[in-house]
This record gives C-alpha cells, structure tokens and sequence, in this order.
C-alpha cells in the first residue's frame, strides 16, 4: 500500500481551492459590471468551442501527434456516434445512446483488435 | 445557516433541479466512466488511499487531477503543480465570465459554492437550457426572482447527478485499481458522452463554424503546455463568431 503523507494532502487541498477560484473567477467581487455586447455574444459560443477543443485532439492525435493510421478504434467510435445521433436526434434519451452506440463499435475495436 | 437551509430545499424542489436532473442523467454514463479511469490512474500513479480520497471528493476535476498526478509523484516544487492546475482549469476562467450572469444575484459564499460544483457538463447543460441569463433580460419583481430561481435550481439538478456518478465511479475505481486494465481506454466513454451534446449545439450555421474552428485550433496548438490549446481554441472561436454575428443573426 502506497504511503500517505501530509505535504501532499496539504497540495491536494490547494488544488481543491485551485478549482474553485477558477470556476469562480469573474464572480468573486461583489460589485458588478456589465459585459460588452461583443463580448456577450461571443460567448454564447464558448461552451461549444470548448467542447470541440476537448473532443477533437482526443480523436484525432495521440500524445500530441497526429493518428497516422485509420485503423484507430476512436474513429469509427465518433462516427457511430455522431451518425447514431443524427438519426435518433428526435429521440429523449439520444445522449445516452449517442455513448452507448459509440463505445458498442469502439470496446470491440480496440479490445478485440487492439486498434 | 436556517436561512440558507430553507432556500436549498426551496430549489430542490423546484421542477427545473428535476429538469437538470434528468438532462444531466444522460451524460452520467460517459462522466462515471471517465471518473472511474481517474480513479484508477490516481491509485496506479503512487497516491494512497487516504490521498486518493481526498483528490477525489474535494478536487472535482477530472482534468486538473489528471495534470497534478505526474507532478506530485515526481516531487515537483508546489507552484509548479499550482501553475499547471491553473493553467488546465483556465476554461473555466472562461466560462465564469459568462456565468457571473447567471450567479451575480446570489450571497457570496452560495455564489462561490455553486461556482466550485458548476463543472463542464453543467455549464454547458445550463447555457443549453437557458440561453440568457435571468438579468440581462430586464424583467421585474417576481417575475425577476422567478427566473434566476430558475436557472439557479437547474444547475444544482445538474450537479446533484454529476457529484454522485463522478464520485461513485471514482471511489469503484480506487478500489478496482488493480483489476482494471487501462489498455481497455475505457476513459473514452467521457470523450463519446460529449459527442452526443456537441452535436445537440450544433443547430446553427455559426455554431457549427465555431465547433470547427475551434476543434482545429485546439489540434494545431496542441503543443502549448498544459493544456493551453483549449483555452487558445475556445478565445480564436468567440473572437471569430464575435466579428461574424452582427452579420448572421441567429
């Protein structure tokens, strides 16, 4: 069994007060003030962004290199998934089964096949 | 300390933390998985139980633990660790701007709590839900109050969903930690939960615009330290849509 020590459950408290200065960040001070519109309206898009910029580099690179084959089970994940999405997209539960269809192509794949 | 109490159970039972709920239900799937890898890559990295437990419950953030991991099993000096940390939540920097809306009305120490537990899923799941923040849209009296209720319960439905299935799967993962193979990659259900909400936000010309710029920006900064590329890829896709939209009102 790995040692605890007291040096790293001090670290770990200041990364847990870390995660909440930053997701608190613009909303620390009490007073106010308004965005510019630009500004508003730019960000109505960040969260898709941000979604992207997580997604893309998982898929598509590997430790910061492009894939450089196509026999990569992460592909054929996403695109079941997104193809799985657009034909249910109607459908309550079409998050869920977006995942579920995904990892269904992608365990086989990649277990299966070590792709 | 009443007070507070009364209004938590005033937004628990309000039928938006049901909505939020259910909304974040269908990425639970995808947010345990991840939260089991992250569980089982804190015990493998060298961290005791006691640390690992720790990390877990009070960090929430898969992201920033996964970054600190290499750093504290090399004994890397703290604000090397801190930085780095920092610097893999700087999205959220990003978001809390925009947020400051939705929360602004709050006390200061409910703001900050419910800051901490507003992670990406929850974010996105809010600003999905409620595209406007309650104040920008100069309403009055109850009407005002009604509306930040609103959007103050579904993001605590939201979060009640994403605390449990992160730290449930976590705490299976510190105990599966040897029994589990991490060749499987089952951390990439986290990855395919997000596919499905991208393309929910998809719905526009511009959205889908920002998406690629995005995604393409996050690949060719990849090589920025800790994680930058995100934060790059998020600011070069607002600044964009920002310049596009006065043309292409959506």
């Amino acid at each position: 069994m790995n040692e605890t020590d007291a040096w790293t459950l001090g670290v770990i408290v200041l990364i847990a007060v870390n995660t909440m200065v930053t997701r608190s960040f613009f909303f620390i001070p009490n007073r106010s003030w308004p965005l510019p519109a630009w500004l508003q309206r730019g960000l109505r898009y960040a969260p898709i962004a941000a979604l992207a910029a997580v997604i893309t580099p998982e898929v598509v690179m590997t430790q910061g290199v492009w894939i450089s084959t196509w026999q990569d089970a992460r592909l054929f994940g996403v695109a079941a998934s997104v193809a799985w999405y657009y034909l249910r997209r109607h459908n309550r539960y079409v998050t869920l089964e977006t995942l579920l269809v995904g990892m269904a192509v992608y365990l086989p794949l990649r277990i299966g096949l070590g792709w | 300390m009443n007070l507070m109490f009364g209004r938590l159970q005033r937004l628990v039972q309000h039928p938006e933390f049901r909505r939020g709920a259910v909304d974040a239900t269908s990425l639970a799937p995808g947010l345990a998985a991840w939260g089991l890898m992250t569980g089982v890559a804190m015990i493998k990295s060298g961290m005791s139980m006691t640390e690992a437990l720790a990390m877990a419950l009070l960090v929430f953030a898969g992201s920033s633990q996964l970054a600190a991991l290499p750093l504290l099993a090399a004994g890397a000096p703290l604000w090397v660790i801190l930085a780095t940390v920092f610097c893999v939540n700087l999205r959220f920097v990003v978001f809390s701007v925009h947020l400051r809306d939705y929360y602004m009305h709050l006390p200061r120490p409910l703001r900050l709590v419910v800051g901490y537990l507003t992670a990406d899923q929850s974010y996105v799941l809010l600003t999905r839900r409620f595209p406007d923040a309650a104040d920008p849209l100069k309403l009055q009296g109850a009407a005002l109050a009604a509306a930040r209720q609103d959007r103050v319960a579904f993001v605590l439905g939201t979060v009640a969903v994403n605390w449990t299935s992160w730290q449930v799967a976590g705490l299976l993962g510190l105990a599966m930690a040897h029994s589990l193979p991490t060749s499987w990659g089952l951390g990439f259900a986290g990855i395919l939960a997000l596919v499905g909400v991208t393309c929910s936000l998809v719905n526009t010309r511009l959205r889908a615009v920002s998406a690629l710029v995005a995604g393409a920006a996050a690949v060719a900064a990849i090589a920025l330290p800790f994680k930058l590329n995100i934060v790059v890829a998020i600011a070069v896709a607002v600044a964009l849509v920002a310049l596009l939209e006065p043309a292409h009102h959506e």
